[in-house]
């Protein structure tokens, strides 16, 4: 295989920059249509009541109120984005569930009326016993968030492969320790918000979303619309995260209120609004044993969770699941069982956050690998390389991985941040620490049950062959998949990335395709619209071959010159003349392409979750610098090496690293969603909720190794999540080999810090 | 001092002028209308976001007689008879300020939300202070949050701005 590429592996630069650098980029909040209204929810300011009435009348009375609407009102079809479990309604009927649940909404003609005219309306509530700790959730008792999930549990699994106990009993050391996580929220800075306008039967939602066709899906099946009399466009969306995923209740209150005044609404969550709708990362409980042999190789694991999921399920099911199925992906071992339990609390609801299940439960193992390695005095280092898995090998749960340079990303960040060196020889108060990561390259199967293909992608040659435009359903939320797949395109075509358009994310205009999530696009639909690219140059260089009376296999095209490979001194022609001499005699130019998963997984229970047609791999290394004094972390450098299959933009991928290490960061030592004893969010808003700033940024080096995936287009694979993974994990090892304390639980804290090396001073042990 | 007007419900409005990149506008506002209102609302300057309205994110940063505030945090009618800059007005022509082009360049720009304000506060750093170093950046752009890019881009992109010579005349023979 050639690995002369014109366009892709370029740092080329983003095709909508000139856009967002002028301020000239709309996104969801920015537009205005005639006659629009504001719409605004009422949330509930109890974690958990009864609802005895609604009385709407003195809301209704004031000026400028155009639209009052409760449960009555609206369809009460259960949703979720989820479909095993579908427990969200539009409006709460009966009672509410967390501080902040949906209970009646407003259109009014502005912003400031809303927010008077829900002040008006008056709820009744009788206050129910809240279930606000996890731990309690499942107790006979407990009060129950849902009628139909007794003792509170969302989502229980039991998977066991091998024979761990068999293993525990031959092993040299067998460990048992217990973490626990907390509650992040995604905190993307532009706020939701959606645009409802529903005329003359059909449901047009402009929307700061991640996924325009799960929105078109749900918001159909939820008013018994046809798929095609609901248009959902993409504006240009200010981050996600996973938290734009589903629908967010905006879409729903903002079509019906649309409905009933005949005008545009425009809805949205202010800060505080948020972090109540949530969809943040769960807090879990991880408890993790391991037994290894004397020279430190892995030969069982078992870990059993419990995950707080909040009122509602989102997407915690497959948060439940890749919390246990993902922890085999890094290392190699045969017999692994493990346990979980998601269970409700009236709490906010809990989704998909960066990484997914993923990143807490790798905290825990990572964390838990290094007690181990401490325990039979083996460098971190070296315990890694003795279990990281090699490629081609399948996994316990019966994943299976094609490219894996895990151990050369691990000797690689060894070697670039001088671990050889500094391990042990560190002065006082410094310490480095080590982990690994992995993440699917796309999940292998949708998110609700579907034959559709997970990627479909169009190509349209201009008249002239002056341009080209990308038709695509793929959401660019800021990862820069608008770019990188222009750039796909254009090297499938042999043309040039500058010619390129692109017309994304829109359900009207757009072939299908699944969005931004599980970290699919490169590769998913990166492989349709190499097809579809594929097919424009297999068209054109057919044209070409009348043109030039060569045989079209003798024809290659490379940024839109068309040349015979054999004869150099044929004269070339270009794209463009083709192209035109193609749409007088032909008709449009026109290129398709679609991907469809190859069927993946075991056939256990739950087996789909977890699978991927590819996954990165990545190691990280962090040097920190504790102060004894206050216990202030001081993070001085890390290091990232990652294994992403064939680099499309080299540029953007980094950018993706260099974010996902921030969050992890901002998740490993500042950032936690903190409630009072009555369930409400004691720091709402970005003051006290402290995503890391500028000044708090330690110097960061992204690096990687070569690889190639062959399931993935020009062999590329994921890069926007793994490098979240292995983040907290990272932090706790540096700062355990900084001062020899573990800090049991996330975030890790100065004040924890402060507190386990007191402990330490005084002798005190913790079980 | 503004003109005062009452309407019928006895409710002061105040009648101000604002100069906005260059232009001066007067509109009418309540007393608690805030300045990135004015700006988005009645300007139609959306290019100034809106990302938590408590001058906590530094999205809505505009440049108020050259010094970058958080117009979520202004009163409109603290801004009466005084100079704004947007994003929409940092560059004199269709050609985009160099900062702006070094975000594009230098993959500073991932979601873009934070975009404008980071460049205003860049901006108005780089105009008092044309070669700050790696901290004066980072000093300058710690009121403005960004969750996309972990800021690594963004530093890079101000102080390739701060790396060139001032007078680009002196350069002749690139």
């Amino acid at each position: 295989m050639s690995e002369n590429y014109s366009v892709i592996g370029k740092s080329v630069p983003k095709i909508d920059g000139r856009e967002k650098a002028t301020g000239a980029a709309k996104y969801t909040g920015d537009l205005k249509f005639p006659n629009m209204l504001f719409g605004k929810i009422l949330g509930s300011p109890h974690a958990h009541a009864k609802i005895l009435s609604i009385d709407t009348s003195e809301a209704e009375k004031l000026p400028g109120v155009k639209a009052v609407i409760t449960h009555k009102d609206v369809p009460t079809l259960k949703y979720g984005i989820s479909p095993a479990r579908w427990d969200e309604n539009i409006f709460c009927s009966d009672k509410v569930r967390f501080v902040g649940d949906k209970v009646a909404a407003v259109a009014c003609i502005d912003e400031e009326t809303c927010y008077k005219a829900l002040k008006l309306i008056k709820v009744e509530y009788e206050v129910l016993p809240a279930v606000l700790d996890p731990l309690h959730a499942m107790d006979e008792g407990a009060p129950q968030v849902h009628d139909e999930y007794p003792r509170n549990i969302n989502t229980e699994i039991h998977q066991n492969f091998g024979d761990v106990e068999k293993a525990f009993a031959e092993a040299y050391y067998v460990r048992t320790d217990y973490f626990v996580g907390q509650r992040t929220y995604q905190s993307p800075i532009e706020p939701h918000s959606a645009v409802s306008i529903w005329k003359d039967n059909k449901l047009t939602i402009y929307s700061s979303t991640q996924s325009p066709h799960y929105f078109q899906h749900y918001i159909a099946r939820e008013f018994g619309l046809k798929m095609g009399d609901v248009r959902i466009i993409k504006t240009y969306v200010g981050g996600g995260f996973g938290g734009k995923l589903e629908p967010t209740g905006l879409e729903f209150a903002g079509a019906v209120l649309s409905r009933l005044t005949g005008r545009p609404v425009k809805t949205f969550y202010d800060r505080h609004e948020m972090f109540a709708h949530n969809r943040g990362r769960h807090r879990e409980y991880m408890e993790m044993t391991t037994g290894v042999d004397k020279e430190g190789k892995i030969l069982g694991v078992y870990a059993n969770f419990v995950m707080d999921g909040g009122a509602y399920t989102s997407l915690g099911i497959a948060s439940a699941y890749y919390a246990g199925a993902l922890l085999t992906l890094t290392y190699e071992f045969e017999n692994y069982k493990w346990d979980l339990h998601r269970v409700y609390t009236n709490l906010p609801a809990c989704g998909a956050q960066r990484g997914h299940g993923a990143p807490q439960p790798k905290y825990a193992y990572e964390s838990h690998l290094d007690n181990i390695a401490k325990e039979l005095g083996i460098d971190p280092l070296e315990i890694r390389l003795r279990n990281a898995r090699r490629p081609n090998t399948v996994t316990a749960n019966e994943f299976i991985i094609n490219s894996c340079e895990l151990t050369a990303c691990l000797e690689k960040a060894g070697e670039i941040s001088g671990w050889r060196e500094k391990k042990g020889n560190l002065p006082k108060g410094r310490g480095i620490g080590i982990a690994t990561g992995s993440f699917v390259s796309g999940a292998g199967y949708p998110i609700y049950r579907t034959d559709l293909p997970q990627a479909a992608a169009m190509i349209k040659v201009h008249e002239d062959g002056s341009a080209a435009t990308l038709y695509t359903g793929a959401t660019d939320i800021g990862q820069g998949s608008d770019t990188i797949l222009c750039q796909m395109a254009a090297e499938g075509m042999g043309y040039r990335y500058e010619n390129m358009k692109i017309i994304a994310a829109d359900t009207e205009t757009t072939p299908h395709d699944f969005g931004a999530y599980a970290s699919r696009q490169t590769l998913m639909s990166g492989t349709a619209v190499k097809r579809a690219g594929e097919e424009i140059k297999k068209q054109i260089l057919d044209m070409a071959s009348t043109m030039m009376n060569l045989p079209p296999d003798d024809l290659e095209c490379r940024e839109g010159i068309i040349f015979s490979i054999s004869r150099p001194n044929a004269t070339p022609i270009t794209f463009e003349e083709a192209a035109r001499r193609f749409f007088v005699l032909r008709g449009p130019l026109i290129g398709r392409g679609v991907y469809v998963v190859p069927r993946l997984g075991g056939t256990y229970k739950g087996a789909a979750v977890g699978t991927s047609p590819a996954y990165s791999y990545c190691a990280q290394i962090t040097e920190v610098q504790i102060d004894e004094e206050t216990g202030e972390i001081d993070v001085r450098e890390i290091w990232d090496v990652h294994d992403c299959g064939k680099v499309i933009n080299p540029m953007l991928l980094h950018g993706q690293v260099h974010g996902a290490l921030y969050m992890g960061m901002g998740e490993s030592i500042w950032e936690q969603v903190l409630f009072d004893d009555k369930g409400k969010i004691l720091n709402p808003h970005l003051g006290e909720y402290r995503l890391p700033t500028a000044l708090d940024m330690p110097i960061i080096h992204s690096e990687l190794v070569e690889s190639f995936e062959p399931a993935g287009p020009w062999g590329a694979k994921e890069v926007g999540e793994g490098a979240t993974n292995p983040t907290m994990g990272c932090f706790s090892n540096a700062i355990f080999d900084a001062m020899g304390v573990r800090v049991n639980s996330l975030p890790l804290t100065y004040e924890k810090v402060w507190r386990a090396m007191k402990e330490k001073r005084e002798g005190i042990t913790k079980d | 001092m503004a003109q005062v007007i009452t309407d019928q419900q006895g409710i002061k409005h105040y009648m101000i002028t604002i100069n906005v990149n260059g232009d001066d506008y007067t509109r009418v506002v309540k007393a608690n209308t805030v300045l990135v209102n004015v700006l988005r609302d009645e300007l139609d300057l959306t290019g100034t976001k809106k990302g938590c309205e408590l001058g906590n994110c530094g999205s809505c940063t505009i440049l108020l007689e050259g010094k970058p505030v958080d117009s979520c945090m202004i009163l409109a009618i603290e801004a009466d008879g005084r100079s704004i800059t947007t994003i929409e007005g940092i560059a004199d022509s269709a050609e985009l300020d160099k900062v702006q082009e070094s975000f594009i360049n230098n993959g500073a720009i991932q979601c873009g939300y934070c975009t404008p304000g980071m460049i205003l506060s860049a901006k108005a750093l780089l105009t008092r202070n044309p070669h700050p170093n790696e901290h004066e950046v980072r000093e300058a752009i710690a009121g403005n949050l960004c969750r996309c890019t972990g800021y690594v881009n963004i530093v890079k992109a101000v102080l390739k701005v701060a790396e060139e010579p001032n007078d680009k005349g002196v350069i002749s023979n690139e």
